[in-house]
């Protein structure tokens, strides 16, 4: 190991904290994926007939699929038959009508982590729609949304309630057949969250789910939708983090958003899933489908993303800019310690007059970890005037790790201004050496470089999240984000 | 993965006992092996990562065949290319085969060795055994195994140490316009340590014809040793020309390229260098313009294997009509390379509605003591500057060109070779007149 300072070496041995398992009988599935599971899950949640028939299509779909390879991502393939494709926390006779209903070992979880949800509730003004494994146990603020006419549930809840808008928004932007794990995703998804944002509404709140993985052995395939209507305007948070497990557990969610005219949905994600001890066993392959759509003009859409959990992280939060003057933007802080890898980056996708996007991503990779951008920028003939800003940087610590970018930009109409810098470097002696002769701690000199270079991202972040953010990046990873 | 072809196996079995090095059992062994890889990986399709932009099914419709016999071609007609016949030495070959009467070659100082690849084979077989081939990516399919497969010809330079040749060495290469015609060659550039040269490669047609140009320039430079190299590709309207030049580089060398493109149907240029010396440098310019239906490729990579050496890559495309470019440069930064800087640019100017360029630039790194900078944009004239300009009362196709001109200047002021530059520059003010000259008739319609 040649990270030479020693207090940034201890900083990167800290423990992952978030790891404790919460014992609670899961009513799972046997391990295996087959028509009679997917079956079963549809049956359980009691979906109507076109969700089944979706799924069962996917599936069929996905049988047909080569797994992909071209990332820059290593894994042992994964059997998809040694899979649990469907678990949920037994104590769930009936839906818990408030918060003191939930099962207290539950709230104990959550609050380790730090975010109490009674707390939450009544302080930050967040209302959470929590996802323990598969179902969601708690909602939060919901009456206060239902005053708007917002909906924020459960997906299960959305398939019960609202299927019209389920069947019509379902897979638009993302379909059954995109890709691998999104196939499998439609396949066999278990729950997720489901917003619906009427027409000319201002969210009055940062909506925000939580997601757990807690019972081993048990894939976690959520699906998450968010629509915003004509000129209706969402912040949407999303947190993860994941008790400490040996195997290595797979996570192949999807996301889709729909903006429509002059509509603004933001989309946080903190993702502190368990990377895996310092050796490379266990942790998260987090491989998630992420994509927007702006239909209408003027329609925004913006992906915020702190990466620094997960063995592998492999996502491309992307935003297909359909409407004229429709704005697409994509901020991303990745990190990778020891043997973590992660290959994300976004996909923009102008076809209106007038697009503009912005690509902002930062990577750190350190020790033998591994951090790709791959991005792509696509301008289509008929995007008159498109605009595209793409800075990409990585910072280095530790001669083994590895820092990659893998941009694509593709260009078919002459007006387009498009832009790409990227820049690798590392920590410089000097620059340590600067804040340490004014008085700073080693550490906190790190804390504060570190900081500066992800500051971009940061600020895009919701104060509450990037309080959040800051703390887990501290704690996780390199110590090194105040 | 790759597109449907006709067979090949056929024109090698005739062709096998005319090409050079029939009788060398190593050779005829290499031929035989790439043969059977060529018939087996046939030419890569857009599956494949570094053929992604690159559509090659027009070559599967034909079967291009080396020639064997001499076309005439008198002195006369290589006037455009002899760069105002400053003082070079120069080998000239017509349709992939070496033309010595058209050769003359100015008196070399010792230390120098300039023949063809074909007479050096017959001379020197030993030497070239575990040269030839060396340096190559087996990541190409389908044309690497083409071109050993049905080697013509090609240029043989060697410096021994400490040589440095004044004048520089021009190899042109001329199509002569003969349809469904492969020229396959191979030019091999040793330099000892401590010597430095400068090579140009011309690749020009008389004619246009459906023909295709398969080339690998393999460039080996010992320690300080010193190249600077041109390519400047003016191909055929329906000509394919299909190049790598491949570059290893020892500690302290120095390698400078330009790569220039101005004419073909589709060209695709590879550019491989490989540092694996401490202190290497190596300097990647390239200046492409098209029209028509062109497409032109431009894919570099740079391999930094060792500490302190350094890469400067400055790329820039110029598309009008319906034509496209792709620049993909990808630097890898080997474990332990540290200190590395590594620089990359890369700018394209679309003058019309139709023209698509796309661009991949690439990094992988794998140390982290380096300083590393990527650089892409892709648009039209800045509307600011042309206002500027015609502020001062130029007129609209004017200042055009000016911007144009300035624009791809950039690149050519990097030469040192100035009877090249000169003649660059000219026929870079020829495009542009030529694009003018279309503008107004189109105005006139």
């Amino acid at each position: 190991m040649t990270v030479s300072n020693p207090q940034i070496s201890r900083l990167l041995d800290q423990e992952y904290s978030a790891g404790f398992v919460t014992d609670i009988d899961a009513d799972s599935v046997p391990p295996g994926l087959s028509e009679e599971v997917i079956r079963f899950i549809s049956a359980k949640k009691q979906e109507p007939q076109f969700l089944l028939d979706w799924r069962l299509k996917a599936y069929r779909h996905w049988l047909s699929m080569p797994v992909p390879q071209w990332s820059s991502v290593h894994y042992p393939p994964i059997d998809y038959n040694a899979i649990s494709y469907y678990s949920s926390p037994k104590s769930r006779g009936q839906a818990p009508a408030s918060l003191e209903e939930v099962d207290p070992k539950l709230l104990d979880t959550y609050a380790k982590l730090g975010i109490p949800l009674a707390e939450q509730k009544q302080l930050a003004g967040v209302a959470v729609d929590a996802v323990f494994d598969s179902v969601s146990v708690a909602t939060t603020f919901k009456d206060t949304l239902a005053e708007h006419g917002i909906i924020f549930c459960s997906f299960s809840e959305a398939v019960r309630e609202h299927p019209d808008l389920v069947q019509q928004y379902l897979g638009s932007v993302v379909p059954p057949t995109d890709n691998f794990y999104a196939s499998l995703n439609s396949a066999v998804f278990s729950d997720g969250s489901f917003v619906y944002v009427p027409k000319g509404v201002r969210c009055p709140m940062e909506l925000s789910t939580y997601f757990r993985i807690n019972a081993a052995n048990t894939g976690q395939f959520e699906r998450t939708l968010i629509i915003a209507e004509e000129g209706s305007y969402v912040s949407y948070l999303e947190g993860c983090t994941a008790p400490m497990r040996d195997e290595n557990q797979l996570h192949a969610a999807v996301v889709e958003l729909v903006a429509l005219q002059d509509a603004q949905i933001r989309y946080s994600t903190v993702q502190n899933w368990y990377p895996g001890d310092s050796q490379g066993h266990g942790g998260i392959y987090n491989f998630v489908t992420k994509r927007g759509a702006c239909r209408g003009d003027n329609a925004h859409i913006s992906w915020t993303q702190v990466e620094t959990g997960s063995a592998i992280t492999w996502k491309y939060p992307s935003v297909i800019l359909e409407g004229d003057n429709a704005v697409g933007e994509f901020y991303s802080v990745a990190m990778t310690n020891n043997y973590q890898q992660a290959d994300t980056g976004t996909k923009m996708i102008h076809l209106g007059k007038n697009t503009r996007s912005t690509i902002i991503s930062k990577g750190i990779s350190a020790r033998q970890g591994r951090n790709a951008y791959r991005g792509l920028v696509k301008v289509l003939k008929g995007a008159e005037g498109a605009r595209n800003y793409t800075q990409c940087d990585s910072l280095l610590i530790g001669d083994r790790c590895g820092a990659h970018t893998f941009p694509y930009i593709e260009v078919k109409n002459p007006t387009a201004r498009v832009e790409h810098e990227a820049s690798t470097s590392r920590i410089g002696e000097e620059q340590l050496f600067y804040c340490q002769q004014r008085g700073l701690s080693a550490e906190d000199a790190v804390t504060l470089i570190v900081n500066g270079f992800c500051k971009q991202v940061f600020n895009e972040l919701p104060m509450e999240f990037a309080v959040e953010a800051q703390k887990l990046l501290g704690i996780n990873l390199e110590g090194v984000v105040g | 993965m790759s597109i449907p072809q006709p067979s090949y196996q056929g024109i090698f079995q005739r062709l096998q006992q005319h090409l050079p090095g029939a009788g060398i059992a190593w050779m005829s062994q290499m031929r035989d092996s790439a043969l059977a890889t060529l018939q087996q990986q046939g030419f890569p399709d857009t599956r494949m990562e570094a053929w992604k932009y690159t559509d090659l099914r027009s070559l599967g419709r034909h079967l291009f065949t080396p020639t064997t016999a001499n076309r005439e071609i008198s002195t006369a007609q290589l006037e455009p290319w002899l760069f105002d016949q400053e003082p070079m030495h120069r080998l000239v070959f017509v349709d992939g085969r070496f033309a010595p009467q058209l050769s003359p070659l100015h008196a070399l100082s010792g230390g120098v060795t300039l023949t063809s690849l074909a007479a050096a084979l017959e001379r020197h077989p030993a030497e070239l055994e575990h040269r030839l081939g060396r340096t190559l990516d087996t990541q190409r399919p389908g044309f690497n195994a083409m071109n050993t497969a049905f080697l013509q010809d090609g240029a043989y330079l060697k410096l021994e140490r400490q040589t440095v040749l004044d004048l520089p060495v021009h190899l042109l290469f001329i199509s002569s316009g003969q349809t469904e015609h492969m020229a396959t060659l191979r030019n091999v550039i040793m330099a000892a340590p401590g010597s430095a040269v400068t090579v140009i490669e011309s690749w020009v047609a008389l004619g246009d014809a459906t023909c295709l140009s398969n080339t690998i320039t393999e460039i080996m430079l010992e320690d300080n040793a010193s190249l600077e190299h041109y390519k400047v590709v003016q191909e055929g309207d329906s000509a394919t020309h299909i190049g790598d030049t491949s570059v290893y580089q020892q500690a302290d060398s120095r390698f400078t390229s330009h790569s220039i493109t101005l004419g073909g149907r589709l060209v695709r240029n590879d550019l491989d260098v490989c540092l694996d010396g401490h202190g290497a440098e190596c300097a990647l310019n390239g200046l492409t313009l098209t029209r028509g239906r062109q497409h032109v490729d431009n894919h570099t990579r740079i391999d930094h294997q060792q500490s302190h050496a350094s890469s400067r890559e400055y790329y820039k495309g110029i598309l009008d009509d319906r034509s496209r470019t792709v620049f993909s440069g990808r630097i890898k930064v080997h474990p332990g390379a540290q200190k590395t800087t590594a620089q990359q640019n890369n700018h394209s100017l679309l003058l019309s509605a139709d023209a698509e360029a796309d661009a991949r630039p690439q990094f992988e790194i794998y140390a982290d003591d380096v300083q590393c900078t990527h650089g892409c944009t892709v648009g039209e004239l800045d509307a600011d500057a042309l206002f500027y300009l015609r502020s001062r009362a130029l007129d609209r196709e004017s200042a055009r060109n000016l911007l144009v001109y300035a624009f791809a200047a950039d690149v050519l002021e990097r030469m040192q070779q100035q009877p090249v530059r000169h003649y660059l520059e000219q026929q870079l003010a020829r495009h542009l007149s030529g694009a003018t000259a279309r503008l107004q008739s189109a105005a006139w319609h």
